[in-house]
């Protein structure tokens, strides 16, 4: 029976507990309940009485296809709302080998405890001395760990972003090949853990249980289904492996809703320069990897491996989201540049969406020209050290704007906006004005309907369609992100027939539990309510669903649309 | 003076040479130009007209900027 792992940081007990009133929850919806239920909604978010837990999905440890996602939820230091950060590796389907749904990281040791790393085990856990891997990167600091534990190692880890409790901080999990590439990114969960004093969690290679479907045959015939159904779409089964994620750069720079300069244009001049086209020729002509997954059990391989100039490996997970803060936002031209600036946050442990728009506030801010690469890769090396520049850097862009006496802050709740203007795609301004999570892409893709043509078709532009579209995708979303599907299946899902009731049986068969259609619906509604609650208890209301008043007064070119919309008439998409 | 014309993704290997300045025909739809340029008109699935959303009926004439793409996704 999957357990609940509970780690007290300040006593250093801990308890395998049964699942208890959190039955037949997993991922998001297991997170975003634990929170809601058991941390203090105004509680500050560094303060002994926040929580961190970390969950598998619904069908964690089970041979479903992108299956291994895994969710990291807490109150946010970034936000100071419900965080539900989420991430490939090794973590998701190792946790269920161990017999555990959640690990809950409850209390704080005094500020000045010694960092510990975490050895989990099967019956016990290990406070570690972490003195070696203290102050390091989480490159070389994960390559300790694999010297230490060996090369079957399941870690999730805190650079020193983390360590120094920046907002910007990110948890980094080990993938599949072997480095710690792979980001809880958003939100500041990073700095939570490190406000426990843990460095690291490494899970026993050592524990390998045994996971089966309940109903095997079932299983079987669903999961074959699903494959198919992922194998047969053109954007799982060709854009994505073909070009990773940053194919987008063009397809968004040609709809005019590519965020460039501080989000004052819709295009950028250089695009070509930062597409998904030119990485992967880059990669190509390096001796790279075009195509790698984030998790085992990922059939869509839109990661890979890029190699600078002299062919050595240089970064992994080089997404959209990290190639336009940089490379557009920012107004960078040379992608070994950004590919370096991701490696740093990598090895930092930062968020790219949010480092990447707090070097274009600091370029607003006049502490660094616009588009020199080279001074921004500068200004990141600083997070981690005691320089106060670094200090600001790595607390995001709200923290920069005021430091730097910038007013242009594309932020919601305190969150950055990733990569999509919402001015021209509405669907996808109505989720960053209304999710509990601050403005997140991920939580509402409207980008599908607005540019993609993928699940019909709404018009960007104007706000007919564009509520109920983003509740829609939101409610989907949160249930993705519950059963611990990549997000990615959606671009199959929406444009299939069976794609939900796909999922449904996959569950159903895999945990033994009754689930159709409607469970699946309600799972993502439910957990989406435990976020709204816990967010209004903290003092959130609707006049937080508003997106910055910059993007109402100037229109954004070439289609020169504004925001129009105002907070009551985005109310209709929450749950 | 033609049209501003880029295929992107796997319709790259499709883009002529003068594709900064590709001639186009009075009536030109990208239906017709698609054919011209050999795609199979399967493949384009994403077309932008001066950056607006368009379809295979959509008219161009010279001036216009024109992307096409093959179906993609990301995040």
């Amino acid at each position: 029976m999957p357990r609940i792992l509970r780690i007290n940081c300040r006593t250093k007990e801990y308890a395998f507990e049964e699942v208890g009133p959190y039955v037949n929850l997993g991922g998001r919806a297991l997170t975003s309940r634990i929170i809601n239920k058991e941390v203090p909604a105004n509680c500050h978010p560094l303060s002994a009485e926040n929580k961190l837990v970390i969950a598998t999905g619904l069908l964690g440890g089970s041979t479903a296809a992108n299956s291994g996602r895994v969710s990291v939820g807490t109150k946010s230091p970034l936000t100071g709302g419900i965080k539900e950060s989420n991430s490939g590796g090794l973590f998701a389907h190792k946790m269920p080998k161990m017999d555990l749904l959640a690990i809950v990281l409850e209390d704080k040791p005094a500020q000045e405890a010694p960092f510990s790393t975490l050895f989990i085990t099967d019956e016990k856990v290990e406070f570690r001395n972490a003195d070696d891997i203290v102050g390091m990167d989480n490159y070389p600091a994960h390559d300790k760990l694999l010297a230490e534990y060996g090369d079957k190692l399941v870690a999730a880890m805190i650079g020193p972003a983390g360590e120094t409790l920046r907002k910007t901080a990110t948890i980094q999990f080990t993938d599949p090949y072997k480095r710690p590439a792979r980001s809880a990114g958003r939100g500041g969960t990073g700095a939570v853990l490190g406000s426990k004093k843990i460095k690291a969690i490494v899970l026993d290679p050592a524990v390998n249980n045994k996971v089966a479907a309940v109903e095997a045959d079932t299983f079987k015939a669903a999961r074959t289904t699903w494959v198919n159904i992922l194998k047969e779409h053109p954007v799982t089964s060709q854009g994505l492996p073909g070009f990773g994620t940053a194919v987008l750069v063009n397809v968004i720079n040609e709809a005019g809703a590519l965020p460039t300069k501080n989000f004052r244009y819709g295009q950028c001049d250089h695009a070509a320069d930062i597409s998904g086209e030119k990485m992967a020729e880059t990669i190509e002509a390096r001796k790279g990897k075009t195509t790698e997954g984030c998790h085992v059990g990922c059939v869509i391989q839109c990661s890979q491996q890029y190699n600078d100039k002299n062919g050595d490996y240089l970064t992994s997970g080089f997404e959209y989201e990290t190639i336009w803060a940089f490379g557009a936002n920012a107004m960078i031209k040379d992608l070994d540049d950004i590919a370096t600036m991701d490696r740093i946050c990598d090895d930092k442990g930062m968020d790219t969406i949010e480092i990447g728009n707090t070097v274009a506030v600091a370029m607003d801010g006049g502490i660094i020209p616009w588009g020199d690469g080279k001074a921004a890769i500068e200004l990141l090396k600083k997070v981690g050290t005691d320089d106060p520049m670094g200090m600001i850097i790595g607390n995001g862009v709200v923290a920069a704007g005021d430091a730097f006496g910038v007013d242009r802050l594309p932020v919601v709740k305190s969150q950055s906006m990733p990569a999509y203007d919402p001015r021209a795609v509405k669907g996808v301004g109505v989720t960053y004005a209304t999710t509990a999570m601050g403005a997140d892409h991920t939580a509402g893709y409207g980008v599908t309907a607005n540019v993609l043509g993928v699940g019909g078709t709404v018009d960007g532009h104007k706000k007919e369609g564009n509520v109920e579209l983003s509740k829609n995708l939101q409610v989907a979303t949160a249930a993705i992100d519950s059963m611990g599907f990549c997000l990615f299946v959606a671009f199959a899902v929406l444009d299939s027939e069976n794609g939900v009731q796909t999922m449904a049986d996959l569950v159903q068969s895999y945990t033994g539990n009754a689930f159709s259609v409607d469970d699946l619906v309600a799972l993502g509604a439910n957990a989406m309510k435990d976020e709204q609650d816990f967010n209004e208890r903290a003092g959130f209301s609707k006049v937080d669903d508003r997106l910055p008043r910059f993007m109402e007064i100037e229109p954004l070119p070439p289609h020169d649309v504004t925001w129009d919309f105002d907070e009551n008439e985005v109310q209709g998409a929450k749950a | 003076m033609g049209i501003e014309l880029k295929c992107f993704a796997t319709l790259a290997r499709f883009m002529p040479e003068n594709h900064e300045d590709y001639p186009v025909e009075p009536g030109e739809t990208i239906r017709s130009l698609v054919q011209r340029l050999g795609m199979p008109l399967d493949d384009v699935t994403l077309m932008f007209v001066n950056s607006v959303r368009s379809d295979l009926d959509t008219e161009i004439s010279d001036g216009d900027r024109v992307g096409l793409f093959p179906p993609v996704g990301g995040g």
